[in-house]
């Protein structure tokens, strides 16, 4: 398979940004695709390894090598096919995945590794031009019925897998849009929305009910819905966000990154931000709290936003330039990250810590009191580090701790795990017969991969249930 | 040889110990006068060359107890008739009556018995008895353990029936003896394992027994009477695999004594019994008096003698039954004369080939003869002397004959036969003898009107096309995965042969996987090691043959036109198109009918026997109703309708109608969906299948090339036309490593070891086949059937991706599971780089703990713990343990400097040993570094190929390793593709940069275990230091070739398992040939314990060893000492890729590439980390079983336990109690290594060579030495070059320095190993291996000036001569045998003809041939030249195998070259022919011929490119 020597021979590409100057002024995708050409030759440099640890380095474990051939020989129906055979979404990790895949490449021991995720893209970007990504309807409808609750990527991927196998989905959102993370989340300039809807487009025509604006617990009790379903799939996600309790804390101009980050996906979708809550970093100095994708994401959002400065602060030391000794490959390394939202300006601070806000009269957060720590896990205080950062906006990006405080977890009585989530045993099964759950509210927060990973898995294993029940 | 079954001294099988695989070699001679002429003197010598012939026989642990020896003689009338005078009774006129030597029982009622139904049974047949004769022997002459199994000793004298002719008188006791062997086997006689008539004639007699050579003449006291007399005598001198009395086992038997191994027994044996029902013959009253015609429990010399026998006494000749039996390749010979074409063509209907190395003796006591198998591959010399004797041996020079009194030295040839018929008084020539034989009935006529071939068959009207549509469901069903398709067929289809993968294999056995395996991968292929050659099917094609004939078999006594109405295929593999026309058959007796072979999947294992019971009914039922051809066909599957595994079909009907004896009345066709991958072809026509339809892998090439999968513009027929013939060149492949040359004899020969199936599967439809540890019964089997079944058949969507990936031969989640995943290799990863022992034991556990997914046998073992455990500060530190390690070969040539380096650094730092692998040492590592790294190999390895194999490299060794085969491919060659031989890799070769080298499949000097023992001799005298293993390869009956091994002196012995293996593969070798180091290892220590020859040899076990535990358990089964390649090479940053052969490997480890090279980041450290962090996982394992050292845990089976709570669907029903097995012997017998081989190197003349070369070694005096020699001084010159070597390192002495002149005939390996400076001339002439690994040396070898011969016609030199040969120089006045040359990789040679085989895979050098040449000259020649003087065209017309070399006129640099050699030749040896050719020079010039190898030309033409491109830079 694949070119033997391809990876003697060309060297790594990758889809080029835009310039920064151009894309600051907009909220369209970063990234210029590569041509099918240079994409060919990306697929040459897999060496097709015997032992490919992108393939258990992906949690979708999805068949990179053979894909990467079949785009090699230029024949890219059957990648579609088999990068759908593992992935119902390659267009959102093709976009948003961190790639643990490129991290994990055999090559990239030595050399950079192969260009997994601008194949991954370019295949679905190509199957959706060329038409090729139709409805696939089942044949036989079994008579069951399975209600999704969430409509992230785990909820859409069980949706999808249970609809093919033949059963009826209702999935059920609370927001108004379908989507989740992937909707409200994300930004434009690294997803655009419209990618969402194309395949929400495939997903109804399939036959998947959507249900928006229902939030299961507060608008629709869930002993109804276990009543009229014969499974249920929790997938509401990890929403609850860690808070950084330092005095100062409830000064106004503080707030969670996602409200942020949602407040400008709706713009960017047309809907109208009333002015009462609105939360913008235009001519603001802004400080992100936080040195992960989230806080990346509100980097970029406010830049675009025409922020006056960023900071983004982050309490680990600053990683090296270059893989971590502790992190060999093909672990996922430890490593300075510039994401596209780093290389449009802001400061990085590392081994930052927050001690406390200070603020105006009128409430509004001024200054953030910062020290220097040392390394985790204590980080100390480093003396008479202390410092004063001015800040008109503050935004927590700190993670997630499990899932919203939910009605819904309360009435069913479902048992949570240490970490907060919801437990299930190995067939994704809760505590309560025939209600299983999937993704972040499983797993605790991770990535858009793992969420469509699990979406799958628990969709196989509740499969399983249905024909075991009668 | 023998091979036999559940022979009667043989012990019981036991354990892993069947006797069936019992094995032998041996030499073998005979002496007659060509006028008849009886006298004592013929008897004397016989006995006088079975002497010479000793050191070819071997005794066990008892050293006076000889493994067999016997001789035949014409009955010496003139001393039974005093004799029995003497004892009262009258002998009648010779011809009269008839002698029987029997051998009885020693109780003496049990022997009246045994004697009661002889002479009952004489009386029946109408003659009478004379009397009995106390047969005089000196019992206390023999050895203690022939003595307490001796029969007792009687002669029987029967009287003819007045009138009766001799012929007549000759059948009537084979009848008796026949009938009285039968009915004592069938008696409740409870000795009757003593009893058996070695003869029973009126012309012949044989005394043999348990003795050694020397000691016949006085065990059998009669032979030393004066008056014994006979005009020929046949001898035949044992070597055996085993220490167990057996007298019977002894040749000669009536009519023929053997030196060779029938490989294809267990087909010859189970044809022979089915076409039992169909003999008849007007010669005999009752035929059934004969049966069984086989012995049961025979060797397969003793069952080829009873062929031999019965084809005799029903009229035929002995020459006749021998070239039925035995053909010459007729197939693959153009130049073979058409009638003798046709003789054999016509009886290859009648009977398969009995395949395998044999040099055959044989006797009816009026005519006496020899014949050699096929491809010559055992020696036999003769020669005839004026006063009309013809003497024959294994070797020259076992009888002085007087120069002047020859007439004549020859040799056998390939498939030829010497006759002397002594009642003519006359030597039948092997021409006149075939031309006599063809000419006997009109062949070719009754061919022509009775043979038929698919060509000649009428077209179909229509055939099956490919179905589209329901593709992808049948081939879900029959189980096809992406890796089928993707790594299987398309590169079958896209290069015509079968794929190269490598890295061995790490998946579960069939047995213990998940997921449902086709029934073919519970088997695995046997191969061919020590006792008999593989052979290399693309360079010896001429004697391959895939040749096979459809028809009912008729009566094999009679000989009719209708005896050849065969339908004649050319190969197996039959298209659709083909199959209709078969299927359409009506033509004479042929009638084909089809016998659908469906079951109903929910009905499990009960319905599936069912489905079988009625298929075996509808297929008795056809041959009732006439069918002569049976189609078993799975065409049709449906939802309901599952098929039944087509091997299991095939079994079921085979065996059923073996069983009916109907089986030779039909041929039987398989049409299955199943069969896609070679060794699919090879299971079913293994089982008997006559061919082979693939519809659904032909479908499968369709449905590829309509998607664009095949290459461009490659036409549906071509690409079906390509997979034909890979699958062919497959089965040749698989053929040829079992040493098998003819498919005809491997149909039906069932050369597999099936493992994981349960006995009652085996002894129903694979009666015969070895299983060993149980496993799986068809209630397993048809769950994995409906498994695939139902997943094709229930409904799936579409977004799922059709067919499963398989993960087989590259790790894939959903696949197989590979004990190497990414999980353990980036554990083992990180635990080396960051001296982790923490981490290694997270790897450790990974790959030990296979309670979630089995893999190995051993994961299902157990070990068991200590009452009281030990301290861990109380075992044997790890620093010990580590020098019990060692690295497998892995040539520097398949992996880099770098790595092959670094393993060695590694390895000298802890004292374990790395291994040279194949390819040759840099002698720059010979020293140690300035920083007191050590880049040298301890283990210097000698391999097929001989790469780099100079005396230098060999006494630069601690051991040296013989390597048999190896857990990849064993029974194969290799080939180092020219790529990666670069400038370094070709200097350390001794060959050439750019060209490619190739490895043969079998040692050329190994045919045989004697051969075997010789070559460990050979090393040996090298270097007496260094001690000498011996790599074998696990598979059923290893342990017996070992315990040869170990009587043939190696100090120890490697068994690796199947698994193992770095280097490229063909991906059925690496698949499924060979069997796990569990099975190998404990067969290994119970038939050594056994034979008492364990505490005589070190074991050392490879194949995938990863842990401590792995290391444990291998002790407990018997390894001493413990090999690791894969995991090494992981620990220096190999990640599996399984690119090797593509020398494409990113981490710079298989890779010869210099940018790929510098990748390479391996350290020492890292590898010495894994090693104590295994030897430390031994010491805790150690401490909890109580162990304080290695040495106490060795052979101590009973520490382990199979787990006991394995509730696996397939693992459930294994038992290990054969492998957990301890034979029961005496404490006083030794489980592990206590005493030293003795290798007889006292006797060696190298030591008084040494002696008088003394001042030449020491002050570089040149000295010059006159010495007689003999047959039985061997290896001459090694142990002194071994000695020049030590001293003076690759330089070797001044030209000439050392000059021994003998006089007489050298034993084998004449002048092995010379090294420069010392030059050996001969008198005379040498045995076989003259000149092997010649580094530098001269020998020159001319006739006794005072001979009368002719030089140029005689042979001079044996087989074999200058095998490996690196440097040097040889002259030989006279003919060499086959292979003349073969490996040579830089020696100058002068000879004046050869047989066949010359110049094969040589790679450097210059060789003068100055006459005739055999076939198959240059046969994969890839570099050095050689010219040919072709007087008659001959060579240049066919004798020349003209596929890697061009024949072209000599330039003038040759012309000058050969000149000057020529004259060197004539001053050298005083050759008349030389003479006259110089003499001659302008008219015999034109007639020699240059050999030029294409590979050759290539790479010389580049250089010359390069240089030419430099100089125009310069100029530029």
């Amino acid at each position: 398979m694949g070119k033997v020597t391809g990876f003697m021979e060309y060297t790594r590409e990758t889809p080029e940004r835009r310039p920064v100057s151009e894309r600051i002024q907009d909220f369209f995708p970063v990234y210029i695709p590569l041509s099918g050409e240079s994409l060919r030759k990306q697929g040459a440099r897999c060496m097709d390894c015997g032992v490919p640890f992108c393939h258990t380095g992906c949690p979708l474990n999805n068949l990179i090598p053979d894909w990467n051939d079949l785009v090699y020989r230029d024949r890219w129906h059957d990648a579609i096919r088999a990068l759908h055979s593992t992935n119902n979404f390659p267009e959102f990790t093709g976009l948003v995945c961190p790639a643990p895949c490129e991290a994990s490449c055999v090559l990239g021991i030595n050399e950079p590794p192969v260009s997994i995720k601008a194949i991954e893209h370019a295949i679905v970007e190509r199957a959706f031009h060329e038409g090729w990504i139709v409805p696939e309807v089942p044949e036989i409808r079994t008579g069951r019925r399975v209600a999704v609750i969430g409509s992230g990527p785990s909820g859409l991927a069980a949706a999808q897998q249970l609809n093919r196998a033949g059963h009826n989905v209702v999935v059920f959102e609370k927001a108004d849009r379908i989507g989740g993370i992937l909707r409200y989340g994300i930004p434009d300039f690294k997803l655009e929305k419209g990618v969402l809807d194309r395949r929400l487009d495939q997903l109804m025509k399939e036959g998947i009910e959507f249900q928006p604006r229902s939030h299961v617990g507060v608008d629709l009790s869930i002993e109804v819905l276990r009543r009229k379903f014969d499974a249920v799939l929790l997938a509401g996600g990890a929403e609850h966000p860690r808070d950084l309790n330092v005095p100062g804390r409830e000064l106004k101009g503080i707030h969670f990154a996602m409200e942020f980050l949602t407040q400008q996906n709706r713009r960017c979708a047309g809907d109208r931000v009333g002015s009462k809550n609105e939360i913008l970093a235009t001519g603001k100095r802004v400080i992100i709290i936080g040195g992960g994708d989230t806080g990346a994401d509100c980097l970029g959002t406010a830049h675009r936003q025409r922020a006056l400065s960023v900071h983004q602060l982050e309490i680990m030391p600053m990683p090296p330039e270059e893989r971590a000794p502790h992190t060999p490959w093909p672990q996922w390394p430890l490593m300075l990250r510039v994401e596209s939202s780093h290389e449009e300006g802001g400061l990085r601070e590392w081994s930052t810590a927050t001690l406390r806000f200070s603020g105006y009269e009128k409430g509004n957060v001024a200054r953030l009191h910062t020290t220097r720590v040392g390394p985790p896990p204590s980080f100390e205080p480093i003396p008479e580090s202390e410092t004063e950062l001015e800040a008109d906006l503050v935004l927590l990006a700190l993670g997630f701790a499990g899932p919203s405080k939910n009605p819904l977890l309360n009435q069913l009585g479902i048992s949570m795990d240490s970490r907060g989530n919801v437990a299930t045993d190995a067939n994704y099964m809760t505590s309560v017969p025939g209600v299983f759950a999937a993704g972040d509210m499983r797993r605790g927060q991770s990535l858009v991969v793992w969420a469509i990973s699990e979406g799958r898995q628990a969709a196989h294993c509740i499969n399983q249930y249905l024909r075991t029940i009668r | 040889m023998e091979r036999s079954e559940n022979n009667n001294a043989l012990p019981e099988p036991q354990g892993l110990y069947d006797p069936q695989f019992e094995r032998d070699a041996c030499g073998l001679g005979f002496i007659a006068s060509i006028k008849g002429q009886a006298s004592h003197e013929i008897i004397v010598k016989g006995i006088q060359i079975l002497v010479n012939l000793q050191h070819r026989g071997a005794s066990g642990s008892d050293p006076v107890t000889g493994d067999g020896a016997g001789v035949l003689i014409q009955i010496p009338h003139r001393y039974f008739e005093r004799e029995c005078a003497k004892l009262g009774f009258t002998l009648p006129l010779p011809g009269e009556y008839g002698i029987g030597m029997v051998f009885l029982p020693v109780e003496r009622h049990q022997r009246l018995l045994c004697e009661g139904i002889l002479e009952r049974i004489v009386h029946e047949e109408g003659l009478a008895v004379l009397g009995w004769r106390d047969t005089p022997i000196a019992a206390d002459s023999i050895g203690r353990l022939a003595r307490a199994s001796q029969p007792y000793i009687e002669q029987i004298f029967v009287r003819r029936a007045p009138g009766m002719a001799q012929e007549t008188l000759e059948r009537k006791l084979y009848v008796i003896r026949k009938r009285t062997e039968a009915e004592v086997e069938r008696s409740e006689i409870r000795d009757k394992n003593f009893f058996a008539i070695p003869s029973l004639s009126s012309r012949t007699i044989v005394y043999k027994g348990l003795l050694l050579a020397t000691q016949i003449a006085n065990f059998y006291k009669e032979l030393s009477d004066p008056l014994a007399s006979s005009a020929l005598c046949l001898v035949h001198q044992r070597f055996s695999t085993n220490t167990f009395p057996t007298w019977q086992l002894a040749h000669p038997f009536r009519f023929i004594c053997h030196n060779g191994e029938i490989n294809t027994l267990r087909g010859n044996r189970a044809w022979m019994e089915a076409r039992q029902s169909t003999l008849a013959s007007p010669l005999f009253d009752d035929i059934k008096k004969l049966f069984p015609i086989v012995m049961p429990g025979g060797s397969d010399s003793a069952i080829l003698d009873n062929v031999v026998e019965l084809l005799y006494m029903s009229g035929r000749s002995l020459p006749h039954a021998m070239a039925m039996l035995i053909p010459e390749a007729w197939d693959g010979d153009p130049s073979m004369p058409p009638a003798k074409r046709a003789f054999y063509e016509y009886h290859a209907s009648l009977i398969e080939p009995w395949d395998g190395p044999a040099a055959i003796a044989f006797t009816d006591g009026r005519v006496i003869g020899a014949t050699l198998d096929r491809n010559g591959l055992r020696p036999a010399r003769y020669l005839v002397t004026n006063d009309d004797l013809v003497i024959m041996a294994s070797e020259t020079g076992v009888l002085p004959a007087r120069s002047e009194e020859i007439r004549f030295k020859g040799r056998l040839q390939p498939g030829r036969m010497l006759l002397v018929d002594m009642e003519a008084g006359q030597i039948v020539p092997d021409r006149k003898l075939k031309e006599d034989l063809a000419a006997r009935r009109p062949y070719r006529q009754w061919l022509t009107e009775n043979q038929t071939t698919l060509n000649d068959l009428p077209d179909p009207p229509r055939w099956h096309p490919t179905d589209f549509d329901s593709i992808l469901q049948r081939q879900r069903s029959f189980g096809y995965t992406r890796e089928d398709l993707q790594m299987i067929l398309v590169p079958m289809v896209t290069q015509a042969q079968e794929p190269v993968g490598s890295m061995g294999t790490d998946t579960p056995l069939a047995c213990l996987s998940d997921r449902p395996q086709l029934l073919f991968n519970y088997f695995k292929q046997l191969f061919a090691q020590v006792t008999n050659p593989a052979i290399d099917p693309i360079r010896e094609e001429l004697v391959m043959s895939l040749t096979s004939f459809i028809g009912s078999q008729r009566n094999l006594l009679d000989e009719t036109p209708q005896h050849c109405h065969t339908l004649k295929l050319s190969h197996p593999i039959l298209t659709n198109h083909d199959l209709e026309k078969l299927r359409r058959l009506s033509w004479g007796d042929f009638l084909a009918t089809t016998l659908p072979m469906f079951w109903r999947p929910d009905g499990g294992g009960r319905e599936l026997e069912r489905a079988l019971a009625g298929l075996c009914r509808r297929a008795s039922l056809a041959i009732k109703s006439g069918y002569t051809v049976l189609i078993l066909s799975d065409r049709g599957i449906e939802q309901d309708w599952a098929p039944i595994p087509s091997l299991l079909a095939l079994t079921a009907v085979h065996n059923h109608l073996v069983r009916e004896k109907t089986r030779t009345q039909a041929g039987i066709i398989v049409e299955s969906g199943e069969p896609r991958e070679v060794m699919h072809f090879a299971l079913l026509l293994g089982y008997g299948a006559s061919a082979v339809n693939p519809y659904l892998a032909i479908e499968t090439i369709g449905d590829l090339h309509r998607k664009g999968w095949l290459p461009e513009g490659m036409s549906l027929e071509a690409a079906v036309h390509n997979y034909e013939k890979a699958i062919n060149k497959g089965l040749l492949k698989v053929l040829s490593k079992m040493g098998i040359s003819t498919l005809q004899s491997y149909q039906g020969a069932q050369a597999f070891e099936a493992i994981g199936l349960n006995r009652s599967v085996v002894d129903q439809y694979f009666t015969g086949t070895p299983s060993r540890i149980e496993g799986v019964g068809l209630e397993v089997l048809a769950q994995e059937v409906k498994t695939r079944h139902d997943h094709a058949f229930s409904a799936v969507s579409e977004a799922e991706c059709e067919l499963e990936s398989g993960g087989q031969y590259h790790y894939r989640v959903e696949g197989e599971y590979h004990l190497f995943n990414p999980d353990t290799i980036s554990k083992l990863r990180h635990s080396v780089r960051s001296s982790s022992q923490e981490t290694y034991r997270e790897y450790a556990q990974l790959v030990n703990d296979q309670s979630r997914k089995l893999c190995t046998l051993r994961g299902l073992m157990r070990l068991r713990k200590a009452v009281h455990e030990l301290p861990l500060d109380k075992v044997e530190p790890a620093s010990e343990i580590v020098k019990r390690f060692a690295t497998g070969a892995m040539s520097f040539g398949s992996i880099s400097k770098e790595a092959h380096e670094t393993l060695a650094v590694a390895m000298n730092r802890i004292g374990a040993r790395s291994n040279t692998g194949e390819g040759g040492e840099d002698e720059e590592r010979f020293a140690r570094d300035p920083n007191g790294d050590w880049r040298r190999s301890a283990i210097k390895q000698v391999a097929s190929g001989r790469f780099g194999v100079t005396t230098n490299y060999l006494v630069n060794a601690d051991e040296l390793q013989i390597k048999i085969a190896q857990g990849a491919k064993p029974g194969e060659g290799g080939q180092l593709p020219g790529h990666k031989v670069d400038e370094v890799i070709a200097r350390v070769r001794h060959s050439i940069p750019g060209v490619q080298l190739i490895s043969p499949p079998p040692h050329h000097d190994i045919y045989s275990i004697e051969d075997l023992a010789q070559l460990i001799y050979d090393l040996k005298n090298v270097n007496p230091q260094a001690r000498i293993s011996v790599k074998l390869v696990a598979e059923v009956g290893v342990g017996v070739v070992a315990a040869g091994v170990a009587k043939a002196h190696a100090d120890a012995i490697l068994i690796s398992g199947h698994d193992g293996g770095t280097g490229a593969s063909p991906l059925t070798s690496i698949k499924h040939s060979g069997v796990p180091w569990e099975l190998g290892l404990a067969e290994t220590q119970q038939v050594l314990v056994l034979n008492d020859l364990r505490s005589r040899v070190r074991l050392q076990t490879d194949g995938k060893l990863q842990t401590g535990r792995d290391v444990v358990i291998a002790a407990l089964l018997g390894a001493e000492e413990f090999g690791f390649s894969t995991a090494p090479l992981v620990s220096l940053g190999c990640i599996m890729m399984r690119k090797c052969h593509l020398n494409t490997c990113p981490v710079g480890i298989a890779t010869q590439d210099p940018q790929l090279r510098k990748k390479f980041e391996g350290q020492p450290e890292h590898l010495i980390n894994y090693l104590f962090f295994v030897a430390g996982e031994v010491r805790e394992l150690m401490a909890s079983m109580g162990f304080s050292s290695m040495d106490e845990m060795i052979g101590r089976v009973d520490m382990l336990d199979m787990q006991d709570t394995i509730d696996h669907w397939k693992a459930q029903g294994l038992d290990f109690s054969s492998i957990l097995y301890v034979p029961p012997v005496p404490g006083r017998v030794g489980r592990r290594c206590l005493i030293p081989q003795s290798h007889g190197l006292e006797q060696a003349l190298d030591y008084r060579l040494i002696d008088y070369a003394r001042d030449a070694l020491e002050t570089g005096t040149r000295i010059e030495i006159k010495l007689p020699i003999r047959n039985i001084h061997r290896t001459v010159g090694a142990m002194l070059s071994g000695e020049i070597a030590r001293r003076t390192g690759s330089g070797g002495l001044p030209d000439d320095t050392v000059r021994f002149h003998f006089t007489g005939s050298a034993g084998q390996s004449f002048g092995a190993f010379l090294v420069k400076g010392v030059t050996l001339t001969l008198e005379g002439d040498a045995n076989d291996y003259v000149g092997k690994g010649l580094s530098g040396g001269r020998i020159i070898v001319y006739p006794p000036k005072e001979s009368t011969f002719s030089p140029e016609e005689s042979i001079i030199v044996g087989n074999v001569v200058l095998y490996g040969a690196t440097s040097g120089e040889a002259f030989f006045n006279g003919m060499a045998g086959e292979r003349f040359a073969v490996r040579n990789s830089g020696a100058t040679a002068i000879v004046e003809g050869v047989g066949d085989h010359a110049c094969e895979y040589m790679t450097r050098g210059t060789v003068v041939v100055l006459g005739e040449t055999g076939r198959n000259f240059a046969a994969g020649m890839t570099g050095g030249i050689a010219y040919v003087l072709d007087e008659t065209g001959e060579f240049s017309s066919g004798r020349c195998n003209r596929a890697s070399v061009d024949l072209e006129q000599l330039q003038e640099d040759d012309i000058a070259l050969l000149q000057e050699l020529i004259r060197r030749h004539h001053a050298l040896t005083g050759s008349p022919r030389a003479r006259r050719i110089l003499d001659d020079w302008r008219q015999v010039l034109p007639q020699f011929v240059k050999v030029f190898p294409q590979e050759y030309r290539r790479v010389l033409n580049m250089a010359v490119d390069d240089s030419r491109k430099a100089s125009q830079v310069v100029n530029g």
